[in-house]
């Protein structure tokens, strides 16, 4: 089973994106399950949501606590709190940021994308919020492959019919293209 | 045929949260009136049926009120007049509407209603707790209570069709939050299927008709009010096999069932079990199963699936083959103990070769319950059966007692 932990604010869509690839998931054969962590959901708020996957069904309902995949929305999130905590040793780490974080230090990869300017790029803008959620799954699949890039686009483009849905799809497809790793400097492996 | 066998030929399976199963239910029903009020985390049920309506042209009539006690007095005037009738509540919206809740227990009508627990206030609190579902258990409603989102469907249906045949309503409880907006893949059924399964026109001896006047619930005396009890006491009573048989003829039509009244995990060879309803009972199972793999305890679940009827005589059955039990209640009853312990415990107290019964109480508000959580009591139970600790009025799951001593210091 894989277990995917994402870390958002309230507004970018960090819920949506773990079903999505829960949906994406059952298109190849596999099962999933998504839900979000609660409290009063508010724009701008830190919140997690959670994903898991495996080739039978599950039904474990605990919170996330040791995640193969930490995907952060926002880069501000890594000042508030520890992403990589928990992190199963080997773990990946996906960051929509437009500048190498310096001072992560984990065993595991670190992958990053700058989610925002593609979004800013292609206008997929809500209320002035940059809605990074499909592109930040492009990175996940291109990072971990845990679900192929043309099912996340065909996913998208069911889930989104018309304009909205292909502006979506070229977020995702974009995110993929650009995301890459980066090298760990001082990686202690534990 | 499970969801993977269907997966290869037939399409109807979605992705949903548990909420989206209720309204996909409640629409394949061909419910006629739904009394509507919000509420955290219920809304979204209502928000998915009203979608349905404006996009597929449903014949369902939704009636948007002003509080709880009208969406139960909106369900309660549909079903009285022979239509079939759904709401939906949770937390202070059922405290709310409670009167009218008693009320429609009383009158026997049909009605189904899906509560998504929640715990209650003070202090406010949106997180996920069983009490608000476990209260209709005491108003002349049956509380049936699923696991997972699939279930979740399932169970409405098959609530339509114990309903219809006992005339008494049926609460469908899931859990708020960890299953009502968590998304899960569902297969649904033929809609032939259900409408075989759960067909409209059965006798309706309690249709209002203006042709045949009478009225429903009038003022009586005290010589047959215990009698109208009585039978409400005795049809609960006597329904445990109907929930066994209702869901072996679902069974019949889709390949699923649940075990009727309890779903039994790894209870053949099993020395201790946890008693344990919704979500939590997939995390429950994990937990018998890592115990049993990591410390050769004998682990099994009793997932009860029907508090009203409580599943006495099944229960029975298999406590008499275990040594420790322990009921995990998501709720409380204060100063007691777990209100399904309690009644566990009332229901095996004549039994000849009784086991051991522990109550725990953890979970509420939405304190995150885990697997180890559940492994700890399962080796607690084992420690009991061995006599290396004692059994406790209560033992608390997650407390942290520092933070009560902390708390009431400073006040």
């Amino acid at each position: 089973m894989i277990e995917i932990k994402f870390l958002g604010r309230g507004g970018q869509g960090a819920v949506t994106a773990a079903n999505l690839i829960v949906q994406a998931s059952f298109k190849e054969g596999k099962f999933g399950l998504a839900y979000p962590s609660f409290g009063a959901e508010r724009r701008g708020a830190i919140l997690n949501a959670y994903a898991r996957i495996d080739q039978i069904p599950i039904n474990v309902h605990q919170q996330i606590y040791e995640p193969d995949v930490v995907v952060v929305l926002d880069k501000k999130i890594l000042q508030m709190t520890n992403i990589v905590e928990g992190l199963k040793p080997g773990g990946s780490v996906i960051i929509n940021t437009n500048r190498i974080p310096e001072d992560l230090n984990f065993d595991g990869k670190l992958f990053i994308v700058d989610a925002t300017r593609i979004c800013l790029d292609l206008n997929l803008v809500i209320s002035g919020w940059p809605v990074v959620n499909t592109a930040i799954l492009g990175a996940l699949s291109k990072a971990t492959n845990i679900v192929n890039i043309n099912t996340l686009v065909k996913t998208i483009e069911e889930n989104w019919k018309g304009e909205i849905g292909k502006k979506n799809s070229q977020a995702c497809l974009r995110a993929y293209e650009e995301t890459y790793e980066v090298v760990l400097k001082n990686l202690v492996r534990g | 045929m499970s969801i993977i066998e269907e997966k290869k030929g037939v399409s109807n399976v979605k992705v949903v949260t548990a909420n989206e199963a209720v309204a996909l239910a409640v629409k394949c029903a061909k419910v006629d009136v739904v009394g509507a009020y919000p509420i955290s985390p219920q809304t979204s049920i209502m928000e998915y049926l009203t979608k349905y309506i404006e996009t597929e042209n449903l014949s369902m009539e939704i009636v948007r009120v002003e509080s709880e006690h009208s969406a139960m007095a909106v369900a309660m005037g549909a079903a009285s007049v022979g239509a079939r009738a759904f709401t939906a509540t949770a937390s202070q919206g059922l405290l709310y509407m409670a009167e009218m809740v008693y009320w429609v227990g009383g009158s026997r009508l049909p009605v189904v209603m899906a509560i998504t627990s929640r715990a209650m206030g003070a202090p406010w609190i949106l997180g996920n707790e069983h009490t608000d579902v476990l209260l209709p258990r005491e108003w002349g409603w049956m509380v049936l209570f699923p696991e997972h989102n699939q279930e979740v469907f399932d169970t409405i249906i098959q609530a339509y069709r114990i309903a219809d045949k006992t005339l008494i309503p049926v609460v469908v409880g899931l859990d708020g939050f960890i299953l009502s907006h968590t998304t899960m893949p569902i297969s649904i059924p033929d809609q032939s299927v259900i409408d075989s399964f759960i067909p409209k026109d059965v006798p309706k001896p309690y249709a209002l008709n203006t042709s045949n006047p009478f009225t429903h619930g009038n003022a009586v005396h005290s010589n047959v009010y215990l009698e109208f009890r009585y039978d409400i006491f005795r049809t609960i009573e006597e329904s445990e096999d109907l929930v066994d048989q209702v869901d072996k003829e679902w069974e019949k039509l889709t390949g699923r069932s649940y075990g009727g009244v309890i779903e039994e995990y790894l209870l053949d060879d099993a020395e201790v079990a946890i008693v344990v309803i919704g979500a939590s009972s997939g995390d429950a199972k994990q937990a018998a199963k890592n115990v049993r793999e990591k410390y050769g305890i004998k682990a099994g679940v009793i997932r009860l699936r029907s508090i009203r009827p409580f599943p006495v005589k099944r229960l029975s059955q298999i406590a008499s083959k275990l040594k420790a039990i322990g009921v995990f209640d998501r709720n409380m009853s204060p100063g007691l103990g777990g209100m399904i312990a309690t009644e566990v415990k009332f229901a095996l107290y004549d039994l000849k070769d009784k086991p051991i019964v522990q109550s725990y109480i953890g979970g509420l508000g939405g304190k995150d319950v885990r697997i180890v959580d559940f492994e700890k009591i399962f080796t607690e139970l084992k420690e009991i059966v061995d006599g290396r600790i004692g059994v406790q009025r209560v033992r608390w799951v997650g407390l942290d007692l520092a933070a009560v001593d902390s708390y009431f210091e400073e006040v």
